[in-house]
């Protein structure tokens, strides 16, 4: 039997992805542990790794498609003593898909969840209704009408593809029957060439959809060029739309004197060991997480269900990339010491610009440090990194008149805007908050404590 | 002074046109409805109420000839004068709530026949001399009786009805002719057979209640028979002629002639939209054999024209006049209503015993080439409908076989006209047979029939 192998998920959440590269070609021999292809998801560039040994007969996808769902072929592998026969009549998912259907309608017929024919060899189908019951219980229920389900399910189209014209937008049969992709996924998983660009449904609708787009909002076609949305590029507009829909934030501003911080990052780094170099980034991941450990409050999630008091500070640094940017998070920041989140920050911030982050390694934090210092910026306001409670904006430091003592006298000031999510993060918890912090950065010997 | 500047005008207020004006109010228009007649229309002065008051009568005094079965006793006699007096309270109760309605709403009443001239952007509209303006008229005139006058059938005053002058009768004839079996038809035919009169019934086609389910037709055919009417289909009527007593008619059956006597003769033969008069000609509204074509959403093709209800296309049935009214009106405002659905719209006739139903047909689903499934369930396996000493009747159930959408649903018995909103909620919400199996039905109800004809057409029939 020809071995399918199917794009992997890389992350629990992920849905589809680009798969950028193949490492190998159709007849090459892999062995189990073998990069077989590059695959980019939202934010990471990841490799495939073979899983079991054999002959790579066909590719599937071609190198640079995008919107490749997860668990959609990309590859047959022969095992040893298989020839190219055995791929005489092969056809991909097709099995699979076949004996699945009459058995959904079985089920249904007998009203119970399970019957003995469940029994039956695992289907693709199987856990492609496990993965949309997963989705259904996620983030945003569909709106849909029991007949427009059924049929989308036995049509293989998803709810969530189908825009609905009923009350609220409640997806009505004839959604579903004038819903027409080219995606289709049970003909492109039979065709035995690469899945087509349409297989992603929304990415073509981005694509054949702009030009419409613009040109309604008065921009005329041929005046511009239209580069498809990235993985990257689609999360960012999916994430901070929804942030800035969904969270009340409100931003609190105040001024840092940084030259003692300066003047102490100096030291550390002439008695640094080799390779260690402290900047100032480093530092304030460490007065942030620091200021998190002593007012926990303000180290917090809001969930509909109740809020989220994080047990330690994982500070999310944004680090602008080629085409976007990307958030790794220092884990547990307030027990690290500024030469470890130095080193990590170097080694996160160096695979993040190469894509090359696991997903674990940008999903999640508790808090956001946003510096756009090093690029002039004096202020500015950050959009909430959900599910964090607040983010830190940071400015540039430069040297301003001040007046100490009665006197005037020059100091460099840092402005530092601290966004909060209202839920969670009330103004006078923000103050405190941003108050411990500015101690911190303004004595940065007591972060040495 | 009188306002004459609206955004919408409503022509006619019948169920189509009250409505639509009520909504429009809603909405935030400056409405205002022209009336000829009776606020209500035909609906509620001369067809559905009245009627439903007459058959009332007509089901009380069946009870009374049949209390013994009850175990009671009863002497039963009838006042024909009374029981139409009560028919027309009725109907004036419920036009002088049309009236509290349009009031409630802010809606301007303005009596007398409305006509049209071309304007912008809307046609103007002209009642009694006075000339009214607005953003957009909806055109609700609703329909009346048809008549072929070459063979006689047409209203003479005294012998020939139609259902107008059979609401308001001076006599239970002896030998009643009812031409045409549709619903009204037979809803006539019920109330005077009930009273006694010799009853006979004569519909073109093979069957009584063309529209409905042959499955149905059938057995209300054999109800009517039971109950002593007598029915010809496949039969026509080549004449009638008036005479000193009564009139003689002529009925063509497979090219047989046959001369019968009859005290009075009811028409029933379908309708003809109200389109004279208007000036709909000068405005280049399309009209085909009196109906006005519009388009999904009531428009007319003339700017800022719509129509809406009998006048338009068929089932000719207050509640689709309504329905389409909303829409219309809604659309006007920016909303986006879904197109009526004709398969969606519920069909009542309230003879003894009752029909009802609502999309296709067990034939009609087939001829549109859907595997079928159909579940039938009888009032002899109901509990409540023999509690009710209403063992007759039968609920059916048309699904597709493939997707399970509920394609159609046929009742005849008691009450069937009360429950066939359920399959409507059903159809309108696009359950399957799934989600209906899942319904708990409340016992002892007539509508566990409703359950149990979905069940059956999955082979999971419980009680019969």
């Amino acid at each position: 039997m020809p071995i399918e192998i199917l794009m992997p998920a890389l992350s629990p959440t992920m849905e589809e992805g680009t798969l950028s590269k193949w490492l190998v070609a159709e007849g090459d021999t892999v062995s189990s542990g073998d990069v077989m292809a590059e695959i980019e998801t939202d934010k990471a560039t990841m490799e495939v790794e073979a899983v079991e040994e054999g002959t790579i007969a066909k590719l599937l996808v071609a190198a640079g498609t995008d919107g490749v769902k997860v668990n959609a072929p990309i590859a047959i592998l022969l095992e040893e003593d298989e020839d190219e026969s055995a791929l005489d009549g092969y056809e991909v998912g097709g099995g699979a898909k076949e004996s699945a259907a009459p058995k959904a309608e079985e089920v249904a017929d007998k009203g119970h969840g399970r019957g003995p024919q469940d029994d039956a060899p695992k289907t693709t189908a199987a856990d492609k209704s496990k993965l949309s019951a997963s989705k259904a219980s996620g983030s945003e229920r569909i709106k849909a009408s029991p007949l427009a389900k059924r049929l989308a399910k036995e049509a293989g189209i998803e709810l969530s593809d189908v825009s609905g014209s009923g009350p609220h937008g409640r997806i009505v049969k004839a959604d579903v029957e004038s819903y027409s992709p080219a995606a289709a996924p049970a003909k492109a998983e039979t065709k035995e060439t690469a899945v087509p660009a349409s297989d992603s449904t929304e990415v073509g609708a981005v694509r054949s959809g702009g030009a419409d787009y613009l040109a309604k909002l008065g921009v005329e076609a041929g005046t511009y060029t239209l580069e498809p949305l990235d993985g990257m590029r689609k999360v960012i507009a999916k994430r901070l739309s929804a942030s800035n829909n969904n969270v009340p934030d409100f931003p609190l501003i105040v001024d840092c004197e940084i030259d003692a911080l300066l003047a102490m990052r100096k030291q550390l780094n002439a008695q640094a060991p080799e390779g260690v170099k402290v900047s100032v980034n480093d530092m304030l991941i460490r007065a942030a997480a620091l200021a998190l450990k002593a007012v926990p409050a303000a180290n917090a999630s809001f969930t509909p269900d109740g809020i989220a008091y994080h047990n330690h500070a994982d500070v999310a640094v944004a680090v602008a990339i080629e085409g976007g940017l990307i958030t790794p998070i220092v884990r547990q920041a307030e027990n690290k010491g500024l030469s470890t989140i130095s080193t990590e920050m170097k080694d996160l911030a160096g695979r993040a610009r190469e894509r090359k982050l696991k997903p674990q390694e940008y999903q999640g934090g508790t808090f956001s440090i946003s510096n756009l210092g090093m690029m002039g910026i004096k202020s500015f306001g950050s959009i909430i990194n959900e599910p964090h409670g607040m983010i830190l904006s940071v400015g540039a430091g430069a040297p301003t008149p001040v007046v100490k003592d009665g006197e005037l006298a020059v100091a460099t000031v840092m402005s530092v805007t601290l966004t909060c999510d209202h839920r969670v993060v009330d103004g006078a918890l923000g103050a405190e908050w941003l108050g411990v912090f500015k101690r911190y950065v303004e004595t940065p010997i007591t972060m040495m404590l | 002074m009188s306002e004459t500047s609206f955004d919408v005008i409503v022509i006619g207020s019948g169920p189509g046109g009250y409505v639509t004006a009520i909504r429009a109010s809603q909405l935030g228009f400056k409405t205002a409805i022209i009336e000829k007649a009776d606020l209500g229309g035909v609906c509620l002065n001369w067809g559905c109420i009245p009627t439903k008051a007459l058959l009332r009568s007509a089901e009380v005094f069946h009870n009374m000839q049949h209390a013994e079965n009850y175990g009671l006793s009863a002497e039963p006699s009838y006042d024909l004068a009374k029981i139409v007096k009560r028919s027309r309270n009725i109907a004036g109760q419920l036009s002088a709530g049309i009236k509290h309605l349009m009031k409630k709403n802010k809606i301007t009443v303005i009596p007398g026949f409305a006509s049209m001239t071309p304007g912008k952007p809307a046609p103007t509209v002209h009642v009694d001399g006075k000339s009214y303006t607005s953003k957009h008229v909806i055109l609700a005139p609703g329909a009346r009786a048809r008549t072929i006058p070459q063979a006689g059938l047409e209203p003479d005053g005294k012998y020939i009805w139609t259902a107008r002058e059979a609401m308001t009768p001076d006599t239970i004839p002896d030998k009643l002719l009812v031409i045409g079996s549709g619903a009204i038809g037979m809803e006539f035919a019920s109330f005077f057979s009930a009273f006694g009169a010799d009853t006979t019934v004569v519909e073109m086609v093979d069957r009584i209640l063309p529209a409905e389910d042959e499955e149905i037709s059938k057995m209300a055919r054999k109800a009517f028979e039971k109950r002593g009417l007598t029915i010809k289909t496949k039969t026509q009527v080549k004449s009638v002629k008036p005479g000193a007593k009564g009139v003689t008619a002529t009925l063509t059956t497979n090219g047989k002639d046959e001369t019968h006597e009859f005290d009075r003769v009811i028409l029933a033969i379908g309708i003809v939209g109200n389109t004279e008069n208007m000036g709909l000609e000068k405005l280049g509204v399309k009209v085909e054999r009196s109906f006005i074509q519009v388009d999904d959403f009531s428009f007319t093709g003339v700017p800022g024209l719509y129509a809406i209800g009998d006048v338009t296309t068929p089932p000719w049935l207050a509640h689709k006049a309504s329905h389409e009214g909303i829409i219309c009106i809604e659309k006007i405002a920016g909303g986006n209503p879904h197109p009526l659905n004709a398969n969606a719209i519920p069909g009542c006739t309230y003879c003894h015993p009752q029909i009802a139903s609502v999309g296709h047909t067990e034939a009609q689903a087939k001829a549109a080439g859907y595997d079928v499934k159909v579940g039938r369930f009888p009032y002899v396996g109901n509990g409540k409908a023999i509690a009710l000493g209403e063992p007759e009747g039968l609920v059916k159930t048309v699904f597709d076989a493939k997707t399970g959408e509920l394609l159609g649903a046929h009742m005849i018995g008691a009450e069937v006209t009360e429950l066939i909103q359920g399959y409507t909620i059903a159809q309108k919400l696009e359950t399957t047979e799934h989600e209906l199996m899942e319904t708990v039905f409340p016992h002892p109800t007539l509508s566990e029939m409703m359950h149990e004809a979905v069940l059956d057409a999955y082979g999971r029939t419980i009680h019969f």
